[in-house]
């Protein structure tokens, strides 16, 4: 019985990094995943950035979740992931103020990811505290990895660099990477990818 | 066409395939190509090689080891891409810049979709329009024909209008710099393809003659081109430049006589070619008069492109007998 309940837990956790990906299985939240993503370090940043956000607000929603009355509920949500976000806003403005700059207004834009909001509703009004923040840590890591490769490989293709580390001895990459159609076509093809492993393995 | 199967009526058999269609348009390509090898010399000969044959190289390797379907280069497609975008491109281009061109034209925009037939943009014009974004310092070096002679880079006549009116010249002063029969004839600077209007011409006639393609398109393209650049030339001849010099330069002719007409992505009806060629003549325009780059053809052509299933859907042919 508690192997089977550790076995859940852990599936918890990787479901929303392979099974249930929210870039590249489920397309949520992709106005932070095409326009952030220019390089690895925004993407990974912006994943977790989404990540921190994610967990709090899966674990306060799912704490209020039984008190809050059904007509009112998304307007609550709203609020308790807003003030996580105003949070992050002022923990990035503080302590990372570059980086802050660089992703601008995609922070607070987090508040209507559909991601956050849609594992509020689907997930943390049904489960407890402990669940929440699993599943909350799971698909914000998936989250993380998508954006965080998306944004290597734009980078790798665009800018010649790689986390910022440029192995093409300062030639230019190939523009269109960094731009908006280099991203439709590297979320594509990687999609593509990652659907073909994934049906391999299944 | 072995595996066709056989039905009861006697039926004739035409000899036309899309092979010989392919080669017809090959054939009519023949003359701007040897404009462009005489203009522009041993450089153009390298990039048209470097073109052609990466584009069907990597057909070939797609169709047999990531789709595993036979191979279609047969049917010269992928050799038509190669020439175009070798066209489209200027012969000052790096060999590696034409490849990656040749990898977004046949890769992305054609074997991704599903090959010949289910295309829905041009690929040689996607992996023009790729190059264009992605490298605009190889792209936009547009080197003067000189033969053999090292080239001398200068701008193309479209590029120099659009400079000089930024720096407050008159459209007259500027366009007096060029004359007419130079534009029809060569001596400018530009893509290959632009080298000679009237070698692309005879090959247009050519298509016409043997009926491989409807001229309603590439006429409908030209006589908007005419008739937008009339009307702004003639509110304003200071600002604007006149139909004739927008008729001749840049890849309006290339534009409109083969890559319009293709057959993948351009309507299959009468009106709906119309309408087609009136929207890339007027986007054309739009893009040259108050766009930021100097010239749009190939803007135009990939924005109409998108339009064509819904031509197709309002125009589609009359089934016979129907009202």
């Amino acid at each position: 019985m508690k192997e089977d309940r550790t076995m859940s837990k852990f599936k918890l956790l990787t479901d929303g990094l392979v099974k249930n990906n929210p870039t590249f299985v489920l397309l949520l939240g992709m106005c932070p995943t095409l326009a952030t993503t220019t390089s690895a370090i925004n993407g990974l940043s912006m994943g977790l950035a989404t990540l921190f956000v994610l967990v709090l607000s899966n674990m306060a929603i799912s704490l209020i979740a039984p008190v809050v009355p059904d007509k009112v509920h998304i307007p609550v949500y709203i609020v308790v992931i807003a003030t996580f976000v105003t949070l992050l806003q002022f923990l990035m403005q503080a302590y990372t103020p570059a980086m802050y700059e660089t992703l601008g207004l995609f922070i607070p834009l987090i508040v209507v990811n559909c991601i956050v909001l849609g594992r509020a509703e689907a997930f943390a009004n049904k489960h407890g505290v402990g669940e929440s923040a699993l599943d909350g840590i799971g698909v914000g890591l998936g989250f993380t990895c998508s954006l965080t490769v998306l944004g290597l490989v734009r980078e790798i293709l665009g800018s010649g660099s790689a986390f910022g580390w440029s192995f093409t001895g300062g030639a230019d990459g190939m523009l269109a990477f960094v731009m908006a159609p280099g991203a439709f076509l590297c979320l594509g093809y990687l999609m593509v990818l990652f659907n073909k492993f994934l049906k391999k393995n299944s | 066409m072995e595996k066709l199967l056989v039905s009861p009526n006697p039926h004739i058999h035409a000899p036309v395939s899309t092979k010989t269609l392919m080669r017809d348009v090959i054939i009519a390509l023949i003359p701007a190509v040897i404009c462009s090898f005489v203009f522009y010399g041993w450089r153009e000969i390298l990039v048209m090689a470097v073109s052609v044959a990466s584009c069907v190289l990597l057909e070939w390797a797609i169709t047999k080891y990531m789709l595993r379907k036979p191979s279609t280069i047969g049917d010269l497609s992928a050799v038509i891409t190669g020439i175009l975008l070798a066209l489209n491109l200027p012969y000052t281009t790096p060999w590696w810049v034409v490849m990656i061109g040749a990898v977004v034209a046949i890769g992305v925009a054609k074997m991704t979709f599903g090959g010949i037939g289910q295309n829905i943009w041009n690929p040689a014009l996607v992996g023009r329009v790729f190059l264009l974004v992605s490298f605009p310092t190889y792209m936009t070096t547009w080197g003067t024909p000189q033969g053999v002679v090292d080239a001398v880079s200068g701008p193309t006549p479209l590029g120099a209008i659009q400079e000089g009116l930024m720096q407050g010249a008159s459209v007259q002063e500027l366009t007096s710099a060029f004359n007419y029969k130079d534009l029809l004839f060569a001596n400018l600077g530009g893509s290959a393809g632009e080298a000679c209007a009237l070698a692309l011409l005879a090959g247009f006639v050519y298509l016409c003659c043997r009926k491989v393609i409807k001229p309603w398109i590439t006429l409908s393209i030209f006589g908007t081109v005419a008739l937008t650049s009339l009307i702004f030339w003639g509110i304003d001849p200071s600002r604007f430049t006149d139909p004739l010099f927008n008729l001749l330069t840049g890849s309006l002719v290339l534009g409109a006589c083969f890559m319009a007409t293709d057959y993948v992505t351009s309507p299959m009806s009468l009106w709906g070619g119309v309408i087609f060629g009136v929207g890339i003549g007027f986007l054309t325009m739009m893009i040259r008069y108050f766009g930021s780059y100097p010239e749009g053809v190939s803007f135009a052509i990939l924005i109409m492109n998108s339009v064509v299933p819904l031509l197709n859907m309002w125009f589609h042919q009359k089934k016979f007998g129907r009202k």
